[in-house]
């Protein structure tokens, strides 16, 4: 047994962020009470932007090579990796901004003070008096942040696992934390437990019958084997199911609306952001590097899936009444669109993945941004959809930003949707797979009626009687303003990303 | 004028306008509408400088600008005029002042963001027009929904109605515009599959010109399927019956002023599409649906025209002529004639001034009486004489009369009509008595006989009204007495684009 070579420089981003939670941990054990929350700030966005300079370092220092592995193969580093990791990233400093949002009354304005604490009980009011705050968020999301990073440049299966764990965990607790409406946070917690856990072991048995087949654990390992097809197709069939699982596509779907809509919103823009990209950067990894030999066997497969994923989340959207439910088959349907990258199994199909994902979780963070700004006379968040009438009226800033998002999400140009949505089309089209453009064409105008519903509701119905205000904080409002504008210049001028995401069009193998 | 910026800058302008209007700081909130104003006569201005320097004889796309915009997508911003966009452009420069002074108080509690919507569209119409790359075209054309949407929506009278007519309209032509989607990235791969372009490419001259001499050839199927997916946009924007269902209502709904920005200006980008786009790039297509255009044309001019007669509203009686009007134009279009052709493009920027002179004429009279039927109306022209009169001339330029501007295009497309489809000329003839039928029967109602009861106090034209109307008025005269101007303009195009079709046939 030799010992494994790490280059610790290439895992600098991940450890950076990794080291950043630890310290986190120590924080909250140590730190004085009233210094937490600056400290646990500081460190999260700091602990981030560094791992953002050292990628950053990294892909400069790239060359013309398309990348590296490193761990023995456990972890590659290459341009797709590069590009996952620093989105990952820069929807991370984003979410943290969001989750940072303090109360008034103090405390975390999102999250409950005590999560120990029974809902409705008396101890939970002494913290909520006292103004305590849940911390430990931060450290949490770090953690999930690390996971995804390494879920999305795993380069053998066994990694895979680890990084679906890693991220997953923190994940399951963070929903558990909403301030309000604690039942149902919970609950929704729960439910993300017990079916993540059930989708993982799918995974694992998935990953087994993979190793049965090829003998090893390595991607690129699986890719050149030769061993009992039935085992390869089994096991990548077990191991997609974990992987559908996380991007929420359909039949693996039913957990998302009810986990969306109750886990606190920011850890809900964070989840529909970070979580999509992560998963899709290891599907498009497993797919296009360990299992393209089987191609002719899961693209029918992934193809009725992507249909189905667009279909179901664009029908059921319409149904919604809670803005939250509403934006989570909309990630259901956004899911089978990037399905239809996935599909195309080229360069660009690769590439318009990329992008599409950039530019989605930014448009996503931004709207359960607005979603989590907007707030009754008693302080909580309003996602009734009816009680958001005239909105657009008395608060134009949120009106027009939470329509653009929406306009972003309908695929009409000049936002950032459309120029993903055409390049995810445009891929497929090239892999020749028309038939599911037309399908998706179809999806996005159905699903443009929901999209507009809204923009009628609030621009163009009367307010209720006691209508939502929007508590806009100082670091909302500039995480919603950034988002606006990212989403509107990727819309108008997205040549620079795309040529980032083209030059990431290969994994490394 | 050989600066190589002149077409940006003219959808630029009224962007910018309308960017400096909505960011006005609420001191100099009074000044919006003078300075939406003054940039759309900048613009107007603009587009008479740009028809003073294009030379008829000269290359078929002046002041051409090409730069990258997103070479990924094989997409560049590339613009150009041609004598057809010309006319458009010069259109919807003249009609866009006029609309403001027309709606001068339309945007009630909102005159800024209004206006800044107004402006909005024109950038957007105007880009689509000069628009040489077939995504870039496309971009502008769905995106204008938008404004167009809110201007809809949002400033009608009647808040839910409109709201809802808005929504119409919207789905309607996103839904066109998304199957149009799908169509564009058909044609991107069927040029990045051919070896003429080296990779995809959205170039329309490039295409078309690949086109016409063979060299792209396009499976049957493959072309039928692309030029229905391209027609399918433009036929429910333009509209063509059966495709209409959402203009009367818009229309209805919205303020006159928005209706006649969305009849006159934003509809004929459909029409313009089919003649620039469906023709040109599918010139084997366009031959093969031909038959079921001309029919549909044929009988979306008498649907129209019979429908506008049973009409009771006023408004909607006048946007029923305008489906019957924009039969004529896609009929012009699809007989693939010169006369057809060049008189169906004429017929765009006569329609638009005949549609913009009634449709807010009648607006000026329902603003006074706050009613949209007729039958609350009478006796008009003896309370209101300059009012009665202004109408009376934008009804008979309606219905063709010989020496009003219409007549001239509506000419034109029947004889280029004639010469290939005697019986669909016959047939779309009877409009011609249709239009008399429903355009004198509306007149005889509102404006004569005796005065109805409280139209004693309908005042005439005001001095804003009358700037709406004179010049609108005018050009109906100008145009119908002495159209070479604009047809010296437009028919080196036309022929460009049949001589284009008939090679790209032959092939």
């Amino acid at each position: 047994m030799i010992a494994p070579s790490v280059e610790y420089g290439l895992l600098l981003p991940m450890l950076m962020v990794l080291g950043a939670a630890v310290v986190g941990v120590l924080v909250e054990a140590f730190a004085p009470r009233a210094a937490r929350y600056p400290a646990q700030l500081v460190l999260a966005i700091g602990g981030q932007l560094l791992a953002l300079a050292a990628l950053g370092y990294q892909a400069l220092h790239l060359g013309s090579s398309p990348g590296k592995v490193t761990v023995v193969g456990a972890v590659a580093m290459d341009r797709p990796a590069l590009f996952l990791q620093g989105t990952l990233l820069v929807v991370g400093v984003l979410a943290t901004l969001l989750i940072g949002q303090r109360a008034a009354t103090g405390g975390l304005v999102a999250f409950t003070p005590q999560a120990s604490s029974v809902p409705g009980s008396a101890a939970e009011k002494a913290a909520a008096d006292a103004g305590a705050m849940q911390t430990e968020i931060f450290p949490l999301t770090l953690f999930a942040l690390a996971g995804m990073m390494l879920f999305s440049s795993a380069d053998d299966l066994l990694a895979l696992f680890i990084g679906l764990e890693v991220l997953s965990l923190p994940l399951y607790l963070m929903c558990a934390m909403a301030r309000r409406r604690r039942l149902l946070s919970q609950e929704a917690a729960l439910k993300y437990f017990l079916l993540g856990a059930f989708s993982s072991a799918f995974s694992l048995y998935g990953v087994a019958m993979l190793y049965g087949y090829a003998g090893t654990v390595s991607l690129t390992g699986i890719a050149s084997a030769s061993g009992p097809r039935v085992l390869a197709l089994v096991g990548a069939a077990l191991l997609s199911v974990g992987l559908l699982f996380k991007v929420g596509a359909v039949p693996f779907h039913s957990w998302l609306p009810d986990v969306y809509q109750g886990a606190p919103t920011p850890v809900t823009a964070f989840m529909a952001a970070a979580t999509k990209i992560a998963a899709f950067g290891a599907l498009l990894r497993v797919f296009y590097v360990a299992l393209p030999g089987l191609a002719s066997d899961w693209r029918p497969a992934l193809s009725a899936i992507a249909v189905m994923t667009m279909v179901v989340g664009t029908l059921i959207a319409i149904a919604q009444h809670d803005m939250k439910r509403m934006l989570a088959y909309s990630s259901i349907a956004h899911t089978g669109f990037i399905l239809t990258g996935v599909i195309a199994l080229n360069h660009n199909g690769l590439s318009a993945s990329l992008f599409y994902l950039f530019a989605y979780g930014f448009s996503t963070l931004g709207a359960f941004a607005v979603v989590s700004v907007v707030r009754d006379a008693a302080g909580d968040e309003e996602a009734d959809m009816r009680r958001w009438a005239g909105l657009g009226r008395r608060h134009p800033f949120i009106g027009v930003v939470f329509s653009l998002f929406l306009l972003a999400f309908a695929g009409i140009p000049l936002t950032s949707g459309f120029v993903s949505k055409f390049a995810v089309f445009k891929a497929a089209a090239e892999g020749g797979a028309i038939s599911l453009v037309v399908i998706g064409v179809i999806a996005s105008a159905v699903a443009a009626y929901f999209y507009v519903r809204v923009i009628v509701l609030m621009f163009f119905t009367d307010a209720p009687a006691d209508a939502p205000e929007v508590a806009m904080g100082t670091l909302s409002r500039a995480m919603i303003t950034l988002t606006a504008a990212v989403t509107l210049l990727l819309g108008a001028l997205p040549q620079a990303l795309l040529d980032l995401a083209n030059a990431a069009d290969q994994f490394v193998r | 004028m050989t600066g190589m910026w002149w077409l940006t800058v003219l959808w630029a302008l009224p962007m910018a306008g309308g960017a400096v209007v909505i960011l006005l700081p609420p001191a100099l909130r009074a000044a919006a509408k003078p300075v939406a104003l003054g940039v759309s006569l900048a613009v107007l201005a603009l587009a008479v400088g740009l028809a003073a320097g294009f030379d008829t004889a000269g290359p078929r796309y002046q002041f051409v600008e090409n730069r990258p915009w997103i070479p990924s997508f094989g997409t560049g911003y590339l613009l150009g005029l041609d004598g057809i966009s010309l006319s458009l452009v010069v259109l919807t420069a003249v009609l866009v002042p006029i609309l403001i002074v027309a709606g001068w108080n339309d945007g009630g509690q909102h005159p800024a963001a209004y206006l800044a919507l107004i402006l909005a569209v024109q950038s957007m119409v105007l880009i689509s027009l000069v628009s040489l790359d077939i995504l870039l075209f496309y971009v502008f054309f769905e995106a204008m929904l938008i404004p167009m949407y809110f201007l809809i929506g949002g400033f009608g009278a009647d808040r839910p109605a409109a709201s809802k007519a808005a929504v119409k309209f919207l789905l309607y032509n996103l839904f066109g515009g998304l199957i149009m989607l799908a169509a564009v990235i058909g044609l991107y791969v069927a040029t990045a599959q051919s070896s003429v372009f080296g990779s995809g490419t959205f170039d329309f001259r490039a295409i078309a010109g690949a086109v016409s001499t063979g060299q792209l050839h396009l499976s049957p199927a493959m072309s039928n399927a692309l030029f229905a997916g391209f027609m399918f946009a433009f036929a429910v924007k333009a509209p063509l019956w059966p495709l209409h269902r959402w203009l009367p209502d818009a229309a209805v709904q919205a303020t006159p002023a928005t209706a006649v920005l969305m009849m006159a200006v934003v509809d004929k980008v459909g029409t313009f599409g089919m003649l620039r786009y469906c023709l040109p790039l599918f010139p084997t297509a366009a031959v093969t649906f031909r038959p079921l255009i001309i029919t549909l044309a044929v009988i979306g001019i008498v649907y129209g025209a019979i429908v506008a007669i049973g009409q009771s509203d006023v408004m909607r009686l006048i946007s029923y002529t305008s489906i019957s009007h924009f039969g004529f134009i896609i009929l012009g279009i699809f007989v693939m004639t010169d006369q057809g052709q060049s008189g169906a493009t004429l017929y765009m920027v006569n329609h638009g001034i005949s549609t913009a002179a009634l449709f807010l004429i009648a607006g000026f009279l329902v603003a006074r009486k706050g009613s949209r039927d007729i039958t609350d109306y009478g006796g008009v022209q003896k309370v209101a004489p300059i009012l009665a009169g202004c109408f009376l001339i934008a009804g008979l330029a309606t219905l063709s009369l010989p020496g009003l501007a219409p007549f001239i295009s509506e000419f034109l497309v029947l004889i280029g009509t004639f010469t290939h489809y005697p019986i669909f000329a016959a047939v779309a003839a009877t409009a011609l008595v249709l239009s008399a039928l429903y355009i004198l029967w509306m007149y005889q109602r509102m404006m004569t006989g005796p005065i109805s009861a409280d139209n004693e106090r309908i005042a005439d034209l005001l001095p804003r009204e009358l700037a709406v109307a004179i010049p609108l008025i005018a050009l109906l005269l100008i145009l119908g007495i002495y159209p070479k101007p604009a047809l010296d303009v437009i028919d080196p195009a036309v022929s460009h684009t049949i001589s284009g079709i008939a090679q790209g046939r032959l092939q």
